[in-house]
């Protein structure tokens, strides 16, 4: 999956050298740009496997810029921003990112969004089994096992549970998950999500509250890490 | 109080001052015309010098003036016998009407004087009171952020400079102090901008329902580094319901408690935190929602305790640990004085208490936050 181009769209000089270093010295191939305009043209002429967009760019605010990228660009798109304001995050996940990252951000924890968003574009599943270290869900025959042994889950705990695996590494907000489950009549109704979470926590994770798989994103939503 | 009243009736705009002062003097005039006989003209002049006087006292210098000469006129007028003609008959009583006069406008303008030094000393005194909370401020601000910078300005200069000359153990050091360095500047950033978030005044709570297990631990977890040396000892009560909350506020809130709980717990000393739900109903809220809804809407008071061991408060520095940028003497670095005063705004923004008092061998930290409460997580599993 290495070699895949990424395309940075960030004003700050400083953040474009240091994602160019970064990226490089993990074999990505980078190109960036300092503004949505230049951005837009490098995206549409040379169209990358990922897509880093910053915010707060000088000449468009970026929610239209990934609304304008998102009426043709469908590979995963990261955004960057550095007031860690939920509201703006969620705004941004609705518009089809894929992921975000608040400045200041660790390597490590780019490098990992990175992956995450190129692996999920990449494999359209055929295996029906996603394999997630001690847990094995199997989305044909709807079973989850725990180190081998039968986790017995309720048709909503499940439910939450194949959204998560099928879209591991990825957030996931909180009215998209409402919407997904419960339906569109439900996205006020987080005590719901928190029921379930909670229960399923209790049933999947070694040590419900310290989880390694179902991680709570302050304020926007829930992430699932498959790995321990 | 008498202070307090004057500088209220000089708010007063000064068409009223005027009017007032008017009807004052013409209803002491009308009082002492009543009882003329008793009085004699010479004892009128006093009565009215006095009422003058209090209105100098009061208000602002053009209705004193005023004040003092149409009571003049009036003593003329009414009392200085021949009465009811400006004419003065004895030459004593001539004397005696200047005089009058000249007392009185003395009386308003040193009076106006003396309250106008007053009003200068009393804004240098509070002029020199804000600068000096200022500098305390703007020192240990740029203390907290300068020190970080040094070290990551010193440690950059070492690498670019001498690669060479140093070690790759002293390479890594360095490397790993500007990375400290640069997420304890981070830290600071961030609880200016909480600071200031809260200074502007309006705080828009996002209120949804909380589970206070989840909130604890989450962030007992990421402060995992912080509390590898301690016990944590959390007890959360059995069945507690969710509480309506802004989540990443109160996140904020337990993180700055606990930091400073693991900050100053020595090492292998256990912090506790306790939650409970004061089952007391604060009131019940009738809404329309809530008559077809299964839920019960009720407030309840979320109390969280969170009590750590370390050397406590001074008694007289209790008071003042949630001002902004206090620091005790003995604070430790990694502080911005800021921490406290944040988690006071938040809690206060959510409507609730923070409570601090010394316990035997530490500290004690007692949020109290009334709160939409939903029993709904007692539900059966669907």
């Amino acid at each position: 999956m290495n070699n895949a181009s990424i395309l940075v769209i960030d004003d700050e000089v400083q953040i474009r050298r240091l994602l160019e270093i970064t990226l490089e010295s993990n074999n990505f191939q980078v190109t960036s740009a300092a503004d949505a305009k230049e951005g837009m043209r490098i995206a549409a002429t040379h169209p990358p496997d990922l897509i880093i967009l910053d915010l707060g760019l000088p000449d468009e605010n970026g929610h239209i810029v990934l609304k304008k990228l998102r009426e043709w660009f469908t590979k995963p798109v990261l955004i960057l921003s550095v007031q860690s304001s939920e509201e703006d995050i969620v705004k941004a996940l609705d518009n089809g990112a894929n992921d975000y990252l608040v400045k200041p951000f660790r390597t490590g924890e780019l490098l990992a969004r990175i992956r995450s968003a190129l692996r999920s574009a990449v494999d359209e599943n055929d295996d029906p089994v996603i394999d997630c270290g001690d847990l094995q869900i199997d989305l044909a025959t709807r079973t989850v096992k725990k180190q081998n042994e039968i986790v017995k889950l309720t048709a909503t705990e499940y439910k939450l549970l194949s959204i998560f695996a099928q879209q591991e590494g990825k957030v996931l907000t909180h009215q998209y998950l409402l919407r997904e489950v419960w339906g569109p009549g439900y996205i006020n109704q987080s005590q719901y999500l928190r029921v379930f979470i909670a229960q399923l926590r209790k049933k999947i994770e070694t040590d419900p509250n310290r989880p390694a798989h179902i991680i709570t994103e302050s304020g926007v939503g829930y992430r699932f890490i498959a790995k321990d | 109080m008498f202070f307090i009243k004057s500088t209220m009736f000089r708010k007063l705009s000064s068409t009223y001052q005027l009017l007032i002062s008017i009807g004052l003097v013409l209803f002491v005039a009308g009082g002492c015309y009543a009882f003329e006989d008793y009085l004699g003209y010479r004892v009128v002049a006093f009565i009215l010098l006095l009422t003058v006087s209090l209105v100098a006292v009061v208000f602002d210098i053009w209705p004193v003036l005023f004040a003092a000469l149409l009571s003049a006129l009036l003593w003329n007028f009414f009392f200085i016998p021949p009465k009811f003609t400006f004419h003065i008959g004895d030459a004593e009583d001539v004397l005696l009407f200047f005089m009058y006069f000249v007392i009185a406008l003395i009386n308003a303008v040193m009076t106006n004087r003396i309250r106008k030094i007053e009003q200068e000393v009393q804004e240098k005194e509070e002029k020199a009171k804000t600068v000096k909370l200022y500098n305390t401020l703007l020192n240990s601000l740029s203390h907290e952020l300068k020190t970080p910078v040094a070290a990551i300005v010193g440690a950059s200069d070492n690498l670019l400079e001498e690669p060479s000359r140093l070690t790759e153990d002293n390479k890594k050091e360095l490397v790993s102090s500007i990375s400290v360095a640069a997420l304890r500047l981070n830290q600071q950033v961030e609880n200016l901008l909480s600071m200031s978030r809260l200074e502007s005044g309006f705080i828009q709570l996002k209120k949804d329902w909380c589970d206070i297990n989840e909130l604890i631990y989450d962030v007992a977890n990421r402060l995992n580094e912080q509390l590898k040396d301690h016990q944590l000892i959390v007890t959360i009560e059995e069945g507690l319901p969710f509480y309506k909350l802004d989540y990443v506020l109160m996140e904020q809130v337990l993180y700055n408690l606990l930091y400073n709980a693991a900050l100053y717990t020595p090492a292998y000393g256990d912090i506790r935190i306790d939650v409970k739900n004061q089952n007391e109903k604060l009131y019940k809220l009738n809404t329309a929602d809530s008559a077809h809804s299964q839920l019960k809407k009720e407030i309840h008071l979320l109390s969280i305790v969170i009590e750590d061991r370390g050397a406590g408060f001074p008694p007289t520095e209790i008071e003042k640990v949630f001002d902004k940028f206090y620091r005790m003497g003995n604070t430790k670095a990694g502080g911005t004085g800021l921490g406290l005063s944040i988690v006071k705004g938040f809690v206060e923004a959510h409507n609730g208490t923070v409570v601090l008092e010394n316990v035997p061998h530490g500290a004690r930290f007692t949020i109290n936050i009334p709160a939409e409460t939903s029993y709904i997580n007692q539900l059966k599993n669907e």
